[in-house]
């Protein structure tokens, strides 16, 4: 593997939009549910292991070589929320325009083709990193980044939070986004032997419910 | 089939229910797990587990499995809420429901809470499989701590398949022994009492549901397939019971 290729997919700045989502942390700020560098951390321990875990697992799947179809159907048995399958599936597409630009695969066009409108992101991520030869426990590590960098860059333009304060929550969360990120690739190589089905499917009530309220608001700063 | 054991590892028991169009061919409950046929609903055949109020304890292993045949319709409930205790040296125990729905058959699963006491460790694991043409309405409630009490440990696995593809998948896991932020704003935000209400039907391959709010704290979502799904946290069992009854209700009469 290419330790530079693992920064390329995980910087902020790959133009994959990500950028424009909170992962929730927005509707959860309006509800005044997060209003401290403590309730921020907390919230993105949750997401990390439940919503993270899930997508982290199914990159580290796509990246062993799944079926990237089958785990996209698996994506969706464990996104209940419409807008959460609306955003991954956005979040995709785009992620598929920067990674065939990037790291031109026959994998990577097979799937853009039989799932025109965006298959789920992690699967995507996790193709393209195989496409970046990276393994599965790298596709694993930029998913679980994302779970909890999105949210800690939100809460700092929404509340004003210091970015010190931010940027300490996510360094914190450090030993826990490796566990999940081994978690995630054993789970992977577990699945190639016996199917998706035994990928992990941790889910977050409040995300899923505060997903919805957020997609019917009519003006917001982050798109999720 | 083994029958009740009882021993230092705890209880394993499994109570079988099978449905047909004619009735309960199979009606057999074990250990902690008594069933009686109740008043029948309708066109439905009407199953009551009664008897699980001690059960599970920490080291047990006990499961329900129920299949309702081609054409056949059962409703199941439960007497009382299922409570999970310690057992005597801190192990887990574990529950397995297992429902198979076949082909123009319909399972109204609406069993009582689950109740997590302080200091209990359980796992359960349900697992469905539908025909393409069989109905479903399944509710689950978890509730963390009795009154005023501490949660114990909780872990839940719904997979749900439909026509042999996966429908809903979905983990849940609180208290002492869960990973880190299930109480934080992301998963419960002080909560303790979560549920899920899953309707599966064919007329929802044409029209599916729309998704709406239903208050703060619960939302009611088309699945990827032909299934809606309520999702809700409550401060506790009451209210949770009420929003869930609501959706329950506004279901039923629409159907």
């Amino acid at each position: 593997m290419s330790r530079a290729a693992l920064l390329v997919l995980a910087d902020g700045r790959f133009p994959a939009g990500g950028h424009a989502h909170s992962g929730g942390a927005e509707a959860a700020v309006k509800a005044g549910r997060i209003r401290t560098a403590a309730d921020l951390a907390e919230f993105c321990r949750g997401r990390l292991h439940t919503a993270g875990l899930t997508a982290a697992a199914l990159a580290a799947a796509a990246a062993a070589g799944l079926d990237p179809l089958l785990l996209d159907e698996a994506a969706d048995a464990r996104t209940p929320s419409p807008a959460l399958r609306a955003t991954a599936r956005k979040l995709g597409r785009q992620m598929m325009r920067a990674a065939r630009a990037t790291w031109p695969s026959a994998e990577l066009d097979a799937l853009a083709a039989a799932r025109p409108r965006g298959a789920h992101q992690p699967v995507v991520l996790g193709l393209a990193a195989r496409a970046a030869s990276l393994g599965p426990e790298d596709a694993a590590h930029c998913v679980a980044y994302e779970a909890v960098s999105g949210p800690a860059t939100a809460v700092v333009r929404l509340l004003g939070l210091d970015p010190f304060d931010a940027t300490g929550v996510l360094a914190r969360l450090a030993p826990e986004l490796d566990a999940v990120a081994r978690r995630a690739a054993v789970a992977a190589a577990e699945a190639v032997v016996e199917g998706a089905a035994v990928l992990p499917a941790a889910s977050a009530p409040l995300l899923d419910v505060m997903a919805e309220a957020h997609a019917a608001w009519p003006v917001r700063l982050f798109a999720s | 089939m083994g029958g009740l054991t009882l021993g230092a590892r705890g209880v394993r028991a499994t109570a079988r229910i099978v449905a047909t169009p004619e009735g309960l061919p199979v009606l057999e409950g074990e250990g902690p797990l008594a069933l009686r046929r109740t008043r029948a609903r309708g066109p439905y055949h009407r199953v009551t587990v009664v008897g699980a109020m001690s059960a599970p304890l920490g080291g047990d292993r006990i499961a329900v499995e129920a299949e309702v045949r081609d054409g056949a319709r059962l409703h199941v409930d439960s007497a009382a809420a299922t409570i999970a205790l310690p057992g005597r040296d801190g192990e887990r125990a574990h529950y397995d429901v297992r429902l198979t729905v076949g082909a123009d058959a319909e399972l109204r699963w609406l069993p009582e809470q689950l109740i997590s006491a302080a200091g209990s460790d359980l796992a359960m694991r349900t697992r469905i499989d539908l025909a393409p043409g069989a109905r479903l309405v399944y509710r689950e409630e978890q509730v963390l701590g009795r009154h005023g009490e501490q949660p114990g440990t909780l872990a839940t696995r719904l997979t749900v398949y439909r026509a042999g593809r996966p429908l809903l998948d979905q983990e849940l896991a609180y208290g002492p022994g869960a990973s880190g932020g299930w109480d934080g704003a992301a998963v419960l935000g002080g909560h303790r009492a979560a549920g899920q209400l899953l309707v599966v039907g064919p007329e929802f391959t044409d029209r599916p549901a729309e998704p709406r709010m239903l208050g703060d704290n619960a939302v009611l979502t088309p699945l990827a397939g032909p299934a809606l799904l309520v999702t809700a946290v409550a401060p506790d069992a009451r209210l949770l019971r009420h929003v869930l009854d609501d959706a329950l209700r506004s279901h039923l009469t629409t159907r």
